[in-house]
C-alpha cells in the first residue's frame, strides 16, 4: 500500500511538470496549448539523443533537452500563436492540434516508429523505508519537481519578473499600457513553461526507460484533465489535482477486480466533474 | 486500376459525408469538436452490431445506426451545455479516448479484436459490387447535400450561427441556447454517424483502432482547409485532402505530418479556408469583387 501510493506521487509529480506549462499559457493567452505535448516529447528525444552522441552522462541531456524544449515552445508561441492573439481562441487551438499532429509524425520520420531505451547512469540517493522504496530516478522526478516549483514560486512572488508576469495576467492590456513588456513576459512564460515539459519528458523517458514517438499524447491529456480539474489558470489547484489523479488512478488499478483503462476513466471522471463544476474543483 | 478508383472514390465520399456533419457542428454553431471521430466510431459500431448480432438488414440498419449516432451524439454534447470553448473541446478530445476503452473493454463491442464480418451489403438480396455500393454512396452524399443545402435555409442554422458568434447576446435575445446546441449535436452526429456505418459495412470489419484521436484531426483539417461554415467547402476540402494522399503516392507516407502543418497554416492565413467566405477561391467573393471594380 505504501508502495503503491509512493509511485502514485512520482506519477503525480509528471502530471504536475506537464500541467504547470500548460497552466501557465493558459493563465496569460487563454489558449489550449496541445502543442504542449509535442514540447514533452522534443525533450525526451533531444535528451536521448545528446545522451546517445555526445556523453554517457545524464545531466546534459538533461539541460539540453530543457533548453531546446524552451526555444521550441517560444518558437510555437511566436509563429504559431501570435498572429491570432486577437481572433477567437479556437483558431490558436485548431493550429496547436495541427502542430501537435505533424510533431508526432515528424518523431516519427526522423527517428522511427519504434521506442528508444534510455539506460542512463547516474548517482543519485535513493530511499528505502519499512513502507515503501524510491529508486534514484523516483527521487530525481521527485526532487526535481519539488525544486523547480519552489523555484518557479519565488520567480513569480518575490521578483520584478514575477510581478510584472502576475500584472499580465490580471489584463494584459493595463500592464501593457503601464509599460511593462508584454511581449518578454509572454515569451519567457512559454520558455519556462516548456523547460519544465521538456525535463518531465526526459525523466518520464528514464523512468520507463522508453521514448517513442506518440509518448506525449496520453500524457498531456492528462495533463489537461489535471488543468481542468485543477481549475484553468489556478497553480497551486493544478499541483492537488495532479496528486489527485495520480492517486485515484494507481489506487484503482491496483484494485484487481477493476479492470477498465485508466487512461479512459481519467477523461469520464473530467466530464462528469465539468457537467456539475463547470470552472474546476477548486475554482468559484 | 479500376477496382482501385471506386475504392478511393468510395472513400472520399464517406468522409465528405462525415465532414458534412462535422459543418453543422463547428462551422455554423462553432463548437469546436475534437471528437467526431468517436461519432464516426458509433455509427460503424451501431451498423456493426445490427448487422452482425441483430441481423438486421443493410438498409433498415443504415437509418437505425444513423439515429443511435444522433441520439448518443446528443448526450455529448450534454457537456457543452456547461462548459465554454476551452473545456468544450477537452471534453470532446475525451470522447475519443472514452469510446475506444468502452468498445475495447466490453466483449458485447467485440473487445481489442473488433467485430468482423459484416458480409456484403445487399439490398432485396441483390449483393451490391462496389460499383453499385459508390452509387449508393454517392446518393446518399448528393441526398445529404441537398438536406444541408436545405438546413442552411433554415431559421436553426442562422440560430446556430448568432449563438457560434456571440453566446451571451444570442442568450439575450431569447435563443433556447442549449436546445440549438443539441440540436447541432444531434443533426450533426446524425450525418457522421451515417458517413461511420457506410463506412464500416464497406471495410467489412471495425477495429477500436480505427477511431483515434488521429481520425478527429484529420476530419477537422479536413474542414478547415475547405472552408468552416460552407457546405461547399466541407464538400471541397474532405474529397481533396482525402485523394490528395492517393494522387501523390510520396506524399502518403507524410499524411499526418501535411495535414498537421496544413491546419495550422490555414488557420493563421487563411481561416476561412480555401472556399469558405472569403477564401482564396470563394467564386462569389471574386465575382462581387470584379463587378465592384
Amino acid at each position: 500500500m505504501g508502495q503503491i501510493i509512493a509511485n502514485a506521487v512520482i506519477l503525480g509529480c509528471t502530471y504536475a511538470l506537464m500541467a504547470i506549462g500548460l497552466n501557465m499559457v493558459y493563465g496569460l493567452l487563454k489558449i489550449l496549448h496541445v502543442a504542449h505535448a509535442g514540447i514533452y516529447t522534443l525533450g525526451a528525444y533531444v535528451g536521448l539523443l545528446i545522451f546517445r552522441t555526445l556523453t554517457k552522462s545524464l545531466w546534459p541531456g538533461l539541460v539540453c533537452a530543457m533548453v531546446a524544449a524552451g526555444f521550441a515552445g517560444v518558437a510555437i508561441f511566436h509563429i504559431l500563436y501570435k498572429p491570432v492573439l486577437r481572433r477567437p481562441r479556437y483558431i490558436a487551438l485548431i493550429a496547436s492540434a495541427g502542430i501537435f499532429a505533424a510533431s508526432q509524425e515528424l518523431f516519427r520520420l526522423i527517428a522511427g516508429p519504434y521506442p528508444y531505451a534510455f539506460p542512463a547512469q547516474f548517482v543519485f540517493p535513493a530511499i528505502r523505508t519499512k513502507f515503501f522504496y524510491l529508486t534514484s530516478t523516483q527521487m530525481l522526478i521527485l526532487s526535481f519537481t519539488v525544486v523547480s516549483f519552489i523555484v518557479l514560486y519565488f520567480l513569480i512572488s518575490r521578483t520584478k519578473i514575477g510581478l510584472a508576469w502576475q500584472a499580465c495576467m490580471q489584463d494584459m492590456d493595463i500592464a501593457g499600457t503601464s509599460g511593462i513588456n508584454v511581449n518578454r513576459v509572454i515569451t519567457l512564460n512559454f520558455f519556462l513553461g516548456s523547460a519544465l515539459a521538456g525535463a518531465a519528458g526526459i525523466l518520464v523517458a528514464l523512468y520507463r526507460n522508453s521514448v517513442f514517438p506518440t509518448m506525449g499524447a496520453l500524457v498531456s491529456y492528462k495533463a489537461f484533465v489535471v488543468v481542468v480539474l485543477g481549475g484553468l489558470g489556478s497553480m497551486p489547484g493544478a499541483v492537488v489535482a495532479a496528486m489527485l489523479l495520480a492517486l485515484v488512478e494507481s489506487l484503482l488499478s491496483a484494485a484487481p477486480w477493476f479492470e477498465f483503462p485508466r487512461d479512459a476513466l481519467a477523461f469520464l471522471t473530467m466530464t462528469i466533474i465539468l457537467l456539475f463544476r463547470p470552472k474546476g474543483l477548486f475554482k468559484r | 486500376m479500376l477496382g482501385y478508383i471506386l475504392t478511393i472514390a468510395n472513400f472520399a465520399c464517406i468522409y465528405a459525408l462525415a465532414i458534412l456533419g462535422l459543418n453543422i457542428l463547428t462551422g455554423y454553431a462553432k463548437q469546436v469538436s475534437l471528437g467526431h471521430a468517436a461519432i464516426f466510431a458509433l455509427g460503424a459500431y451501431s451498423q456493426a452490431l445490427l448487422v452482425t448480432k441483430a441481423g438486421i438488414p443493410f438498409f433498415a440498419s443504415l437509418i437505425l445506426a444513423s439515429l443511435i449516432s444522433s441520439i448518443i451524439g446528443m448526450l455529448f454534447g450534454l457537456p457543452s451545455l456547461r462548459v465554454s470553448h476551452d473545456h468544450l473541446v477537452l471534453t470532446t478530445i475525451g470522447l475519443n479516448f472514452i469510446v475506444v476503452a468502452i468498445v475495447e473493454y466490453f466483449d458485447f463491442f467485440g473487445g481489442a479484436l473488433g467485430i468482423v464480418g459484416l458480409g456484403t451489403p445487399q439490398i432485396f438480396g441483390h449483393l451490391l459490387a462496389t460499383r453499385e455500393y459508390l452509387i449508393l454512396v454517392v446518393g446518399l452524399l448528393i441526398l445529404a447535400l441537398i438536406f444541408c443545402w436545405f438546413f442552411s435555409r433554415t431559421w436553426a442554422k442562422l440560430l446556430m450561427e448568432a449563438i457560434g458568434e456571440d453566446e451571451l447576446a444570442a442568450a439575450v435575445l431569447g435563443i433556447n441556447v442549449a436546445r440549438i446546441k443539441l440540436l447541432a449535436f444531434a443533426v450533426s452526429s446524425a450525418l457522421t454517424g451515417l458517413a461511420g456505418a457506410l463506412w464500416a459495412q464497406y471495410i467489412g470489419s471495425v477495429f477500436p483502432k480505427n477511431f483515434g484521436l488521429e481520425l478527429s484531426i484529420t476530419m477537422l483539417s479536413m474542414l478547415v482547409f475547405g472552408g468552416m461554415g460552407t457546405i461547399r467547402g466541407a464538400l471541397f476540402g474532405a474529397l481533396f485532402l482525402y485523394c490528395l494522399p492517393e494522387a501523390l503516392r510520396f506524399i502518403q507516407n507524410y499524411r499526418m505530418l501535411l495535414n498537421g502543418v496544413l491546419l495550422a497554416a490555414m488557420v493563421i492565413w487563411q481561416p476561412s479556408g480555401i472556399l469558405g467566405k472569403g477564401g482564396l477561391l470563394d467564386w462569389q467573393n471574386i465575382v462581387r469583387k470584379r463587378k465592384a471594380q
